[in-house]
């Protein structure tokens, strides 16, 4: 039967003139309330004692843009920290998540070493890491150590982050039904290849979102690399900010993280969506 | 027979679904009286599970309506979560909530839907477990079951809601033909009860032995439909007759 030689009935017409209305009124709805409630902030704002002289600090964008291109440039070395840093959370989580999982007495002080890892790491304070490793290192004066900062602010990034990313991945794998593993066994696939390709592709696309969570935390935490002298984004807008007091310095900082990382997250669920890993392995 | 006098509890007129080009369901009448049982045979693909999934408004539908009790329940008006409430279905590969036992999985709906208290729910699920026979499983969970164990609480999970209507969509189909029987005899039993049922099958002999009626599904619409000695034994429609020598064949009659 050709899809084309139907026609709708007035009946469903009628019924789709309906849902077209509803859809209309819940539109309309929504414009009205976000109009009156940007219209009621605006007026309380606008009209409270504070506000010329929070807007000249904040919101002095033509301040702010000038100092774009500087901030910009200062915040390649954040991207630069954060990519190097992913990399290597992402390969040593996911091969501690994976160890974790190990069943049997012979893998027992493995799976010791790697709970006691991942319980020290994720306890400590990331501002304790940071100093532990940004300053204690090289006071130790040990050869061959590394000593430029921006490689410190990377190592102890990724000694933390690996701690809580580990955990999601095993999250993940242990949210993917025993049966799957089974039936991958049942194939004839070792531990290890029904792991790469049954097991940990799903738990990987099971989440992604506290995954991204964890990536945009990361990305976030790369400015207290100005702590062991790195000039970075923030450290870049505080000495801006110690020339003219202004905090707009820091806001466009600020708007300048938004800009990758809100787009980043829209990007990632469309992907997901795009390639059906919603709600695949949903079943069962 | 005075089945075309009662006014029927579920009225399909020029049922259609599609999904992008592929019709499913064209031109789809069909009706059921109370306490009546329709057995909806067919190929697979011929639309059968489409059909119950689009009566309990889990897809919506392209065009036609359905009514029930005399409400077309396919109007965008109706609140689907009420009608869903009446109608009770059983699928194929049971979908019990596995993190729940199984006295939760059948106290779930009349504790937060219904809001019976808790105690009395619990109640009428031990209650509807004695009659599945599977009340010492009151606390396990679904996984520790057999295929036919979780199919037959499945069942009373579905009757927990007391619905006017219950769907069955290839309920035996993942079962072997040991735990085939115990379902089937519940059904039977629902049937004695004078439940009002459409079962999607693949069992003919069952089909014969409990259903009324036997509707047979092709290219989207019920191409013949008749009391089953006449469907099964004798069918017009040669697309029918094709059907069931193949099922014959697979001796499976």
């Amino acid at each position: 039967m050709p899809a084309t030689s139907w026609q709708p009935s007035q009946l469903q017409r009628e019924r789709e003139r309906y849902r077209r209305k509803r859809a209309f009124r819940s539109w309309l709805i929504a414009l009205v309330s976000t109009a009156v409630v940007a219209t009621v902030v605006v007026l309380v704002v606008g009209n409270s004692s504070g506000w010329p002289r929070t807007r000249d600090s904040f919101f002095d964008f033509g301040t702010g843009w000038h100092d774009l291109p500087k901030l910009l440039r200062a915040f390649w070395l954040n991207v630069q920290i954060m990519l190097i840093s992913e990399a290597f959370i992402l390969v040593f989580a996911a091969l501690i998540a994976i160890l974790r999982t190990l069943r049997g007495p012979a893998f027992f002080p493995i799976r010791f070493v790697c709970a006691f890892y991942v319980d020290l790491f994720r306890g400590l304070p990331f501002l304790l890491v940071l100093l532990l490793v940004g300053f204690g290192i090289p006071s130790l004066r040990l050869q061959g150590a590394p000593s430029s900062p921006m490689t410190l602010a990377i190592i102890a990034l990724v000694l933390t982050y690996t701690a809580y990313v580990s955990e999601v991945f095993r999250a993940g794998i242990q949210s993917v039904h025993p049966s799957q593993a089974a039936s991958a066994r049942a194939l004839g696939l070792t531990y290890s290849q029904s792991m790469r390709y049954v097991i940990f592709p799903q738990a990987v696309r099971r989440v992604l979102p506290p995954l991204l969570n964890d990536f945009i935390s990361l990305q976030k935490d790369t400015a207290l690399a100005s702590i062991l002298g790195v000039i970075e984004i923030v450290q870049t807008g505080q000495n801006y900010l110690s020339g003219d007091f202004k905090f707009v310095h820091y806001v466009m900082a600020g708007l300048v993280f938004l800009v990758l990382t809100i787009p980043m997250t829209r990007f990632t669920d469309w992907y997901a969506q795009r390639q059906g890993w919603i709600n695949a392995g949903a079943i069962i | 027979m005075n089945t075309s006098l009662t006014k029927p509890l579920l009225k399909i007129t020029g049922l259609r679904k599609a999904f992008g080009d592929n019709v499913v369901l064209g031109d789809l009448h069909l009706n059921a009286a109370e306490h009546s049982c329709t057995a909806l045979i067919g190929a697979s693909g011929s639309g059968k599970s489409t059909l119950l999934r689009c009566i309990d408004l889990l897809e919506v539908v392209d065009d036609g309506v359905i009514e029930l009790d005399g409400q077309d329940i396919t109007d965008p008006r109706a609140d689907a979560d009420e009608v869903r409430t009446r109608i009770g279905i059983v699928f194929q590969a049971y979908n019990l909530f596995p993190h729940l036992r199984v006295i939760d999985n059948i106290s779930l709906a009349p504790r937060k839907v219904h809001k019976v208290p808790r105690e009395q729910a619990e109640e009428e699920a031990l209650a509807l477990l004695d009659r599945v026979g599977l009340r010492e499983k009151a606390t396990a969970r679904p996984d520790e079951l057999s295929g036919g164990q979780q199919q037959r609480v499945a069942i009373a999970r579905a009757l927990a809601n007391k619905p006017r209507l219950m769907l069955f969509d290839e309920v035996t189909s993942a079962l072997d033909p040991e735990l085939v029987g115990e379902v089937l005899a519940m059904i039977r039993e629902l049937r004695t009860d004078g439940m009002t049922m459409l079962l999607a099958t693949h069992e003919m002999g069952f089909a014969r032995d409990v259903a009324d009626r036997v509707c047979f599904l092709d290219g989207g619409r019920v191409l013949e439909e008749g009391p089953p000695e006449q469907v099964l034994s004798d069918p017009r429609e040669p697309r029918t007759r094709q059907f069931l020598r193949r099922i014959i064949d697979a001796g499976r009659l």
